[in-house]
């Protein structure tokens, strides 16, 4: 009896974190395919396509965590095959710095004028 | 003091004007633009290893087996119930004349008692045809769908990528590469 209750626990948690790993699988793969373009449809990620292409890409990404690779060297791969556009968060380099910095810059310059006009002036 | 609120005033407005115009230019040199992505289709790449079941025989294959012993390869992903497809299939059938070039199809989504009648109906031009079921080869080599082309060495690496089916131009062009 005592040997059965082990067995079943060792069954239930063997199951429980085989579960919450392939769980863990599916919250990565819809994390990743939001943040992934889907290329022949207009203004939609992957995530919420229906495509062929979508679906497929969804396959690849499960695949790819599958064989142990982590999210930013599936962002890297699909960079390498389909370049910069196919993913939704741009990286920093000197070909969108301004897309960066303008809000941030934006934002002092609106803050100093506040500043000046409202604070110091008072 | 009038002098310096004149004078600040007319920076602001200089600056102001700069920064409208600046924002103006950019904006209308952007109009000219087309909204359409348009990939890039020459690049240099190695192309990726994958395995694959032939669709008349049914046996796996590793691509290290399919480009191998030839000066130049064609890998053109199709299925049955593409239009585009056999559009450009007399210009596949015409290319698979040209023996420094060895023709691979990769059968794309696609049913195989339908994609063997395609071939029986139009040709067959591919040297091998392998099947692409759940179309995730065609994602890992960076394709977009059906049907695609990729012009690839004997040091596979693809040097050219037409999307969409081939055209008379396309066909020049991939001509102008294998002589």
């Amino acid at each position: 009896m005592k040997l059965l209750k082990i067995f079943l626990i060792i069954v239930i948690i063997f199951n429980f974190t085989h579960v919450s790993s392939s769980e863990n699988n599916d919250e990565l793969t819809n994390k990743i395919s939001k943040n992934i373009r889907c290329l022949i449809c207009q203004g939609q990620s992957v995530y919420d396509s229906q495509s062929d292409f979508s679906i497929s890409m969804k396959l690849v990404i499960r695949k790819k965590l599958n064989e142990g690779l982590s999210e930013n060297e599936i962002y890297n791969f699909l960079k390498s095959q389909y370049g910069q556009w196919i993913i939704y968060d741009p990286e920093f380099n000197k070909k969108t710095f301004i897309l960066w910095l303008l809000p941030i810059l934006l934002f002092l310059i609106g803050g100093a004028i506040i500043f000046r006009k409202f604070i110091v002036q008072k | 003091m009038k002098n310096k609120v004149i004078l600040k005033n007319k920076v602001i407005l200089i600056v102001l004007l700069l920064f409208f115009t600046f924002c103006f230019v950019v904006l209308y040199k952007g109009l000219n633009n087309s909204n359409i992505y348009i990939p890039k289709t020459i690049y240099e790449k190695t192309l990726i290893n994958f395995s694959s079941k032939d669709l008349f025989s049914k046996n796996e294959i590793s691509s290290d087996k399919i480009f191998i012993d030839s000066e130049f390869y064609i890998l053109n992903i199709w299925a049955s119930w593409c239009l585009p497809c056999r559009y450009e299939h007399p210009k596949l059938m015409q290319l698979s004349k040209n023996s420094s070039v060895k023709l691979i199809g990769l059968n794309y989504k696609d049913n195989p008692s339908n994609a063997k009648k395609f071939l029986n109906e139009f040709g067959n031009p591919y040297s091998m045809v392998i099947t692409d079921k759940k179309g995730t080869i065609s994602i890992e080599l960076g394709a977009y769908g059906v049907p695609e082309t990729f012009l690839i060495n004997k040091d596979k690496k693809i040097i050219k990528k037409f999307i969409g089916s081939l055209n008379q131009k396309s066909l020049k062009e991939i001509n102008l590469i294998l002589k």
